[in-house]
């Protein structure tokens, strides 16, 4: 294995030596003196009023300090971090529940033992009302999941947008007339996209140590975002963020449920404060189900209007996006991110509405992709019915539509452009790699014999690296809501006086290898030896900032202020190498540990002799200032806007409807790439989900409101017998919004899978007369398909 | 109770509640925070350990049952500082993300390449069935094991980890 | 995630077991608790004595007595899944311990705890009943047997009484069987939606005698005696096993939930009974 730092090299993971020895520290396993432990008492409605809460046999029972209700937490307010569009989540349910799991007690004990002993002891009137679940009923306020507000907080009309916020047309009356024409074909289609749970392996995990003597109070947290967690517990604490210390140390998985402030994460820090003692809470997998945020839950129509040579005169998108109860950080904005990719890889005129609807469920929020995957899913299924409504290949319907190269940059709404593409070349180097034709033969062939073989394509474009300043004081933005963030990234390196460097950074990883790729970044800028380099990140006192990691942002917006920190320290450590070694700081190079004089590698300085020198400001050349070290926020000009195509091949039981994924192929078009052994670890995880989606995976929710997936046995996550090797392959379209030329990773393996799977199956089966089936494809519904289409 | 358990070569004497988990055992009288606790069906296997030579998953046993037996975690598998084949294979192959199924995953894999040293794909999906990962999709795991199976046979083990163009 | 709290007994006999059992009003057996433990973790089983059996000597093991075999209540469902003896003549009892749950759960799970839970959905049920197997309760009452057509009773109830002991199960050997699922995850993993272990003693080309058992379909595993019947006295031809296996759900109440509506369970127990009876045969 290599092991050079070079950017693009694949460098073993300077993450791995802790985590594989299990010395890896997540939230639970850092231990504070003295801790005391949370249960939450849970409503077992999805919509009721609270009659009366008596606590006294809880309080009654030995190793119970406290029992909480709203009436001791309300004039905290609710949780600030909350988009203020539809209802606000209190901390603690205020008079009513609106879903099954909304916390409704807090029990703080000696250990977790009790405290669920004592839980139970918690007793609550319900005098229980009405839930709505349906979206489509939601839609009509028959039954107001909030008596005073309706269900559908607010629509996004992307219509609306073109006309009126930038130059461009509004595409429907050219979509209209474009139907009535002779050679006009009309494919529409009713599709869900299902509700999922997030499920990270580790589930949530707070502590909170409050210090009446400093005035200050430090959390722990299992967070993508600890900055904004620490702001809002400043907000809400009436203190000052530097007060506040948040810490995310090791995360076990995030892929979204990490990325909002929980009241959980406030109301530990109360407890703390309240009673002098750490306080814990740690989420059980049933409470991830429904107390933590679920993703997706999309119901909606796709139309195309083409002709019969493929090309396609209009898309039209309306759907449904459900909200659950209440929003949190990013609920309303999710279906928002989903327009920005509406048109896909392709030259269409779009017209779309998301109307956001709210139901007595758990709030939805981002899940990996948000919002990316749901706006693929439906374009790329209503391209495969289209190109088989008319008989040619999906491939060729997809080439015939594409952007060209030449177009970019494309202009899309709210002021963003593409920045950069080349889809054609991208499938065509798929197609190749797979042999399609051969491919094709090959599944005939086997249709022939009985077999149930088929192929599926999806192409995407994914936008990510949030994000331009542009977006500040959108609902994308903390600023909005008074919390201390923009989005921005933060990148701080420090050379330290032993010549080893320190960077740290705004991110908050779980598992994206960011002390590997941005020491990698460092080590080839500076010339110092990856073991040299310590990355620190998910401290919210340690960087001057930090937005988190979500989006597939981290690397393209803090990798790159890091990239332009290396740069400044560089250059002067240039200026203090060339006075060491009495020649000019343009002719000094940095390479093997330290700077030499180019063309005289004999006249050289280590980086600890640079650093030396740099702290001892006597030995430096006069005007320099002591010190060795760059912080820069970096705020990019633009999102990034990766690309790619996936193919998977899949077989049919025509029996049972099981289905067994035999292949599947990725190339996937992220820009320039500084670790594709991460890289490729990124797309394998993100195919897996999307696979999951299609295949496992669904949030299900009786018309009552009670969740029926709950634990893992019935939200079934595929096992390592369920999926494939992976084929993977890149095409590299850098883009100019980031000096890395980077676009991001973290997502695009999901946002190009769900539709290549569902596709594949229903290519296995529409010879039968099967035009659609609804995810997760479980055997009984590709059972049911097969049966209806067959009358 | 009292209970007497060898973890990871050293004895210890405790007394616990006959409800506490082994994996809460461990975790928080021993401070072995090397096993982790993903579910509560003894689905995940993130807690899994190997007690008197056979893989379990310790949130699914109490402590009072283990009395007597010998149990290896994640933090006694390496032979000083030398990394077990499967700790090495996991880091050589990219065989985690985030981390924190991994050491249930290797002391599957252990558990695994105990009884068979050459397994196929196949049997090694067939023996990490019990452990989730939410991060890798498994691709680089089966690798990983792989990776170290060669190592326990005294093979020089093929490692790829890059993009693989195959069909 | 966190049970209650409870008492807990290791027995070092059967009778100091039984003993403790007959003297409870609220105890459970432990042997392996993949069941039990995970439903005491939720709340949802509470019992106030708990009673391990795994350190009663002369439960463990598997031993051949000539016409039979005989399964102790702490043989590990990885052991049955492993065992020679098993595998030549219960196989179906193999192929359904090696179906069940992941390496792990069969580590630690006995076959006897999951005969004993009575799940609706285990694997191992099936088995017995299509071996014919006999299931031998202690209690200081006295033994007694139990065929495994008596045994399962209703959805995790089994004709054990709680003051029971299920020590050990005896099949006897002869003819040839196979089990076949689908599990709900697709393939062979995970819980069956529906799953057949079949049974068959042949003559020459005949099938002389058959016993069919469907799990995960019904409120138990049960015999299908009509597919069975059917099967006596063929050839095992495709016809005559299509045959057969259109009496798979006859006289059962076939249940739906989240993997499967009624009528495609219904088509799944005949697609695993007519898929068992072609490998048997094969």
């Amino acid at each position: 294995m290599s092991t050079t730092s070079v950017m693009g090299g694949i460098v073993r993971r300077k993450e791995d030596p802790a985590l594989i020895q299990g010395k890896g520290v997540y939230v639970d396993d850092k231990k504070f003196h003295g801790e005391l432990s949370v249960a939450f008492v849970r409503s077992p409605f999805a919509a009721a009023t609270i009659e009366s809460i008596d606590t006294s046999a809880a309080e009654a029972l030995d190793g119970v300090w406290a029992v909480y209700t709203s009436a001791d937490v309300s004039h905290l307010g609710p949780n600030p971090a909350q988009v203020p569009v539809g209802a606000l989540r209190p901390l603690l349910a205020e008079g009513v529940v609106k879903h099954v799991g909304e916390a409704v007690a807090m029990v703080v004990a000696s250990d977790r033992y009790i405290a669920e002993d004592a839980a139970e002891l918690v007793f609550v009137d319900y005098d229980p009302g009405e839930a709505v679940v349906d979206l489509k009923e939601a839609f009509t306020d028959a039954v107001k999941v909030h008596a005073d507000a309706s269900n559908t907080l607010l629509t996004w009309n992307g219509n609306a947008w073109w006309a009126g916020v930038i130059e461009l047309p509004d595409p429907q009356p050219a979509i209209q007339e474009s139907k009535l024409r002779d050679d006009a074909i009309v494919v529409s289609l009713e599709m869900t996209n299902q509700r999922l749970i997030p499920t990270a392996i580790e589930p949530r995990a707070v502590i909170a140590e409050w210090n009446d003597g400093y005035g200050s109070v430090e959390l722990w947290t299992s967070s993508q975002i600890p900055h904004a967690v620490a702001g809002a517990i400043g907000i809400t604490f009436g203190i000052a963020s530097n007060k506040v210390r948040v810490v995310a140390p090791e995360v076990g998985g995030g892929f979204g449920v990490k990325l909002n402030v929980y009241p959980d994460e406030i109301l530990v820090c109360f407890a703390s404060k309240q009673l002098g003692r750490p306080v814990r809470w740690t989420e059980t997998r049933r409470e991830a189900a429904f107390s933590s945020i679920q993703g997706r839950g999309w119901l909606g129509t796709a139309t195309i209007t083409g002709t019969s040579e493929g090309k396609i005169l209009g898309y039209e998108l309306e759907v449904m996006c459900d909200m659950g109860a209440y929003t949190h950080n990013f609920t309303v904005a999710i279906p928002l991110l989903g327009l920005f990719v509406a048109s896909g890889q392709y030259d269409i005129p779009t017209s779309y509405k998301l109307h956001c609807v709210t139901t007595n469920t758990m709030t939805t929020d981002a899940y990996r992709g948000a919002g990316r995957p749901e706006a693929a899913y439906y374009l790329e299924r209503i391209i495969d019915v289209f190109s088989r409504r008319i008989g040619m290949d999906p491939a060729d319907v997809r080439k015939a539509n594409f952007w060209p190269p030449e177009a970019f940059p494309v202009q899309v709404p709210i002021g963003l452009t593409m920045d950069s593409g080349n889809y054609a070349e991208n499938l065509d180097s798929l197609l190749d790699r797979v042999g399609y034709d051969d491919l094709k033969a090959k599944r005939d062939a086997a249709r022939s014999e009985g077999r149930l073989l088929g192929i599926g394509l999806s192409s995407y474009v994914e936008v990510c690296g949030f994000g331009p300043s542009v977006l500040v004081g959108t609902a994308f933005s903390w600023a909005s809501y008074g919390l201390p963030s923009a989005f921005n990234g933060s990148g701080v390196v420090r050379v330290q006086p032993d010549g080893t460097c320190t960077v740290t950074i705004g991110t908050g990883p779980s598992g994206q290898g960011h002390e590997t790729t941005w020491a990698q970044i460092v080590s080839d800028g500076l010339g110092i030896p990856m073991d040299n380099i310590e990355v620190h990140h998910g401290d919210s006192l340690d960087s001057p900032m930090g937005v988190g990691t979500f989006g597939s942002r981290s690397i393209a917006v803090d990798g790159s202020a890091t990239f332009e920190a290396t740069g400044r320290v560089r250059e002067k450590a240039a200026v203090i190498a060339g006075h060491l070694l009495e020649a000019a700081a343009d002719d000094m190079v940095f390479e093997d540990g330290g700077a030499h004089v180019a063309g005289s590698p004999d006249r050289a300085v280590t980086w600890a002799e640079i650093a030396l020198s740099a702290y001892q400001p006597h030995t430096l050349p006069e005007g320099v200032e002591g010190g060795l070290e760059s912080s820069v926020v970096f705020s990019p000009p633009n999102a990034t806007w990766p690309f790619g195509s996936h193919m998977a091949l899949v077989e049919v039981d025509p029996e049972t409807g099981d289905v067994d994924l035999l292949n599947y192929w990725a190339t996937d078009d992220c820009g320039n790439v500084i670790n594709p052994m991460i890289v490729d670890g990124q797309v394998h995880g993100g195919i897996a989900q999307g696979v999951a989606q299609a295949l496992f995976e669904e949030a299900i929710y009786d018309s009552d409101g009670n969740l029926l997936t709950t634990s893992m046995i019935d939200y079934a996550l595929p096992s390592a017998e369920n999926l494939p090797m992976f084929s993977l392959d890149r095409t590299v379209t850098p883009t100019d919004s980031n000096p890395l030329g980077v676009k991001g990773i973290g997502e695009a393996g999901t946002i190009g899978s769900a539709q290549t799977i569902v596709n594949a199956v229903v290519d296995a089966v529409a010879h039968l007369g099967v035009e659609h089936i609804e995810m997760p494809l479980r055997p009984k519904r590709v059972w049911q398909a097969i049966q209806d289409a067959r009358g | 109770m009292d209970v007497q358990i060898t973890v990871n070569g050293v004895d210890h004497s405790s007394d616990v509640e006959p409800r506490t988990l082994l994996v809460h055992y461990l975790r928080e009288n021993l401070g072995l925070t090397g096993t982790h606790v993903g579910c509560d069906t003894g689905y995940c296997g993130a807690c899994t350990v190997i007690v008197d030579g056979r893989s379990v998953k310790s949130c699914t046993m109490f402590a009072v049952q283990a009395s007597g037996a010998s149990i290896r975690t994640v933090e006694g598998v390496a032979d000083g500082d030398e990394l077990h084949p499967v700790q090495e294979g996991f880091w050589e192959c990219h065989g985690l993300q985030c981390g924190f199924c991994t050491p249930g995953m290797i002391m599957s894999s252990i558990a695994l390449l105990e009884s068979n040293d050459s397994p196929t794909d196949e049997e090694i999906r067939h023996g990490i069935e019990g452990n989730q990962c939410r991060c890798t999709g498994y691709h680089n795991i089966v690798k990983s094991v792989q990776y170290a199976g060669a190592k326990m046979r005294g093979e020089t083990p093929e490692v790829g980890v890059t993009a693989e163009v195959s069909s | 995630m966190y049970p209650p709290n409870f008492d807990y007994v290791t027995p070092s006999t059967l009778d100091e077991a039984l003993a403790v059992l007959s003297e409870s009003e609220n105890a459970k057996v432990l042997s392996g608790g993949m069941s039990l433990i995970p439903l005491m973790k939720l709340r949802l089983v509470r019992p106030a004595t708990v009673v391990d059996i795994s350190r009663i000597p002369g439960l463990d093991g598997v031993v051949d007595h000539g016409d039979h075999i005989e399964i102790g209540a702490m043989v590990r469902t990885a052991e049955t899944a492993g065992n020679a003896l098993i595998a030549e003549h219960a196989t179906a009892l193999a192929e359904a311990a090696s179906a069940t749950a992941d390496l792990q759960v069969r580590n630690q799970g006995t076959t006897c705890g999951s005969i004993a839970h009575a799940d609706l959905a285990a694997d191992q049920p099936a088995a017995v009943l299509a071996l014919a197997g006999t299931m031998v309760a202690a209690s200081t009452r006295g033994t007694r047997e139990i065929a495994a057509a008596d045994f399962f009773v209703d959805t995790l109830t089994s004709a054990l009484e709680s003051d029971e002991i299920l020590v050990k199960i005896k099949i006897p050997k002869g003819g040839k069987s196979v089990y076949r699922k689908l599990g709900r995850r697709g393939g062979g993993s995970d819980y069956p939606i529906a799953a057949a272990a079949v049974w068959v003693d042949t003559d020459g080309s005949t099938v002389a005698d058959a016993r069919i058992a469907v799990t995960g379909v019904s409120s138990k595993p049960y015999l299908a005696s009509e597919s069975a019947a059917a099967m006596v006295g063929t050839g095992g031809s495709g016809e005559a096993i299509a045959a057969a296996s259109s009496h798979a759900t006859d006289g059962v109440v076939v249940l739906e939930d989240l993997y499967a509506s009624v009528d495609y369970r219904t088509h799944l127990a005949k697609v695993y009974v007519k898929r068992a009876l072609e490998d048997v045969l094969a």
